[in-house]
């Protein structure tokens, strides 16, 4: 495409992003600032991320871009339409051909490897925002690691459900020092990004923060000693590929109550069944 | 031979009435007394020649102006006049007790407790204090039902007998009784007389200030005579 | 003769100076407060009262002089030139802070437990269970009932915020609480009840206080030790119930005789 730079953002930009990154991979569940720049689209369908993505971008990258698990759907659709064409790449619906992974809400079922780096579109990169509205205090918690708050949070929750009633954007200490926001994904996959492999990198457009979880980094959930966290996942196997360990969507078939629950992923759905067939036909 | 365990030595003390352009009224000067171990001391002079001055002085309320107060305490003489507030205090809680006309108390606060306190400050168990503190008020004829509650509302003599059972249940060595029977019966009188004649025997050094004659007749050992001083004008 | 005070101070306010422009609100404050006793400090508005309180819990920066605490290990910091994180896990622990507003202290929408607990997590307190424990034992000592513990603050009356916030101070053991007016703007019968109970409290678990207060009554039942204060300046000070029952100084017995009796 003529016009435009590749992969959309002009160099200079890139450059202030990446300097961003460095920092954030350098001091990692720390926020840093950037000047997030107009997209062409809204703030809330992941203008952090697409920058994040559009800084570290190679010609050679294999993109796959997803949306609460899915490949198919608009907002994944349409970004990755929009680096395959400003920027040539390939993209990809694989989790493992994949090099870069630009994600909202979900980590891939599929474990990450080193030569891989995931993008989290964040909306609030503060975890503390909702327990202390000023900006000012939440930089001086995050400074001198003054986390109690937080767990005022949790045990809010314990006294008045019986336990930590977090399902998404479960709240993480990082490398045992900065507590850091995991985006809205479920708390189903907060596990999986403790000493992940690959790099993580989120981005925040209309907040304007970046930060980093470098590869192989401690990330904790937040919890008592009496209530520890616990992953929570709908008691079901998945109705199109039989899976039990991976995230399940509910999904409503008709109006008179009937519902089934398959993988969010719907790639590594797609590869059991893959998989499943090709050893049926063997057999 | 008797311990001597409170001596003042030129004692003075006026009052500077600052509103009042300055005015100075002396009311107190060279004060020598002594009071030994089981002596009990009545002042004695017309109304007006500083009797409850001297006594608020000893238990430093007012200020001493010159002279010196001298108290055992833990078997040491300290100077009370002029000392450290922190020690004022430590001598007041252990050493020095106090029975003034008024009761100054926290509100709401049972009148049994406030008569424990005296006791616990100084280490009694809170069970201990309480018990020690009901027999004390029974003594006084301060009858059971009053004890759980405060004393605010009650008359001036029930008032004035929760404060001789919180001055006598401490066992000061040294106690300074102002007034102590002004508004009592003759039966709660001769209550008091009694509590005065223990605390004597055990060795306590009593000054008081006492207006009714047959109460002074009963407890005072010998009188301590206070003359008028001249008001400069 | 007197014997020594051996003991050291636990706060000690040197030659303390602040101006806002031309008024000078600290003007040379010397005060020293001892572990275990309540100090007091009376004077009218606009005496320096509050500015004295705020300077010497760190709250605040003098222009010149030096606030000095002494750390349980009898350590003597200056708390202006403490670093920052010291300060601040000082208020979160050996320090308390009581506002006249309770509403300033406690977070509205978190629980009565949560409020006690916070201190406690903020400390690394990880436990459930035992966190509860100890805010249900600190409510019971401010005489709030166990069974309000999930209640948030907004459904309690004025004084038992006011408990609430003396609870949440109690949760860390301190040794020293500084109290703003800690029973203004509450009615009498709820002014009484708190006097009672921050007097049993102090007493029994051994606590510092610097009180501030306008109301010479308070000042009589719960310090020791007073501070009359005045255009910035200390002009009395010593044995509460000796300056308020014999005053010396001219602004003193001014104060002194303008309370009404009841």
């Amino acid at each position: 495409m003529s016009g435009y730079n590749f992969a959309y953002l002009d160099e200079q930009t890139k450059r202030m992003i990446r300097r961003a990154i460095l920092k954030a991979v350098a001091i990692p569940g720390h926020q840093v600032p950037f000047g997030a720049r107009e997209m062409p689209l809204p703030y809330g369908w992941g203008t952090g991320g697409i920058q994040v993505t559009a800084a570290i971008l190679g010609q050679d990258d294999v993109l796959k871009v997803i949306d609460q698990g899915a490949d198919d759907t608009t907002n994944a659709v349409s970004i990755r339409r929009f680096f395959a064409r400003t920027a040539g790449v390939a993209t990809t619906t694989r989790t493992t051909k994949a090099t870069v992974i630009q994600t909202r809400h979900r980590i891939p079922e599929t474990p990450l490897r080193a030569d891989q780096i995931l993008v989290y579109q964040v909306p609030l990169p503060e975890p503390l925002a909702k327990l202390e509205p000023s900006r000012a205090e939440t930089r001086q918690m995050h400074a001198l690691a003054e986390y109690g708050l937080m767990h005022v949070k949790l045990y809010e929750d314990i006294a008045r459900f019986g336990h930590i009633a977090i399902s998404y954007d479960y709240p993480v200490m990082v490398n045992g020092r900065y507590l850091m926001s995991p985006s809205p994904i479920p708390a189903f996959d907060t596990p999986k990004m403790h000493r992940m492999p690959a790099l993580q990198l989120f981005g925040a457009g209309r907040e304007k923060r970046i930060y980093a979880v470098p590869p192989f980094t401690s990330v904790r959930p937040l919890d008592f000693d009496d209530h520890p966290f616990r992953l929570i996942r709908a008691p079901h196997p998945c109705a199109l590929c039989g899976a039990r360990d991976s995230y399940l969507d509910e999904v409503l078939t008709d109006d008179r109550g009937g519902r089934m629950f398959v993988c969010s992923d719907t790639d590594y759905c797609a590869s059991r069944r893959d998989i499943a067939e090709a050893a049926g036909e063997a057999a | 031979m008797s311990a001597p365990l409170l001596r003042t030595e030129g004692l003075a003390k006026s009052f500077t009435l600052h509103l009042q352009k300055g005015t100075r009224i002396p009311v107190l000067r060279d004060i020598d007394l002594t009071l030994t171990a089981g002596e009990c001391v009545v002042l004695s002079g017309p109304s007006g020649t500083g009797k409850s001055t001297l006594m608020r002085s000893l238990y430093g309320n007012y200020r001493a102006e010159g002279g010196r107060i001298l108290a055992r305490h833990r078997g040491d003489w300290v100077d009370l006049a002029g000392a450290d507030p922190r020690l004022v205090l430590e001598v007041r809680r252990d050493t020095l007790g106090y029975v003034s006309q008024f009761l100054r108390v926290v509100p709401r606060v049972s009148t049994l407790e406030i008569v424990a306190e005296a006791l616990t400050l100084r280490g009694t168990s809170h069970d201990e204090a309480v018990e020690r503190a009901r027999t004390m008020l029974l003594r006084l004829n301060l009858p059971e039902p009053l004890h759980a509650l405060p004393p605010a509302t009650f008359s001036g003599g029930e008032q004035q007998r929760v404060n001789l059972a919180r001055g006598f249940i401490g066992g000061h060595p040294i106690l300074l009784l102002d007034e102590p029977t002004a508004s009592l019966d003759a039966d709660n009188r001769d209550a008091v007389v009694a509590l005065v004649r223990e605390a004597k025997a055990s060795g306590t050094a009593i000054l008081g200030i006492v207006h009714d004659t047959p109460t002074r007749d009963a407890i005072a050992d010998r009188l301590f005579h206070l003359t008028p001083l001249q008001a400069a004008a | 003769m007197n014997a020594p005070l051996l003991d050291a101070p636990l706060l000690e306010a040197r030659d303390l100076r602040l101006s806002f422009g031309s008024i000078r609100a600290l003007d040379g404050v010397n005060a020293t407060l001892w572990p275990g006793e309540v100090l007091a400090i009376v004077g009218e508005s606009g005496s320096g009262k509050t500015t004295l309180l705020n300077v010497l819990s760190g709250r605040a920066r003098p222009d010149m002089g030096q606030a000095i605490y002494r750390d349980p290990e009898g350590a003597a910091h200056d708390v202006h030139a403490m670093p920052a994180p010291q300060l601040r896990a000082l208020h979160r622990s050996d320090w308390g802070f009581v506002h006249q507003n309770p509403r300033d202290a406690l977070r509205m929408g978190v629980s009565a437990g949560g409020n006690v607990g916070e201190r406690l997590m903020a400390q690394g307190a990880r436990h459930y269970g035992s966190i509860r424990d100890t805010a249900i034992d600190r409510l019971r000592q401010v005489e709030i009932s166990a069974d309000r513990i999930d209640d948030l603050p907004r459904t309690f009356s004025g004084g038992m915020l006011q408990r609430l916030q003396i609870a949440r101070t109690l949760a860390t053991h301190p040794r020293l609480v500084f109290m703003d007016e800690p029973t203004g703007g509450l009615d009498v019968s709820v002014q009484a009840r708190l006097l009672d109970l921050i007097r049993s409290l102090v007493a029994r678990l051994g606590i510092a206080v610097v009180l501030v207060t306008h109301d010479i009554a308070v000042a009589r039942l719960l310090a020791g030790r007073i501070l009359v204060m005045r255009h910035g300046q200390v002009v009395e000070t010593g044995l509460t119930d000796q300056v308020l029952d014999d005053p010396q100084h001219p602004y003193t017995q001014l104060l002194v005789s303008s309370v009404l009796q009841a």
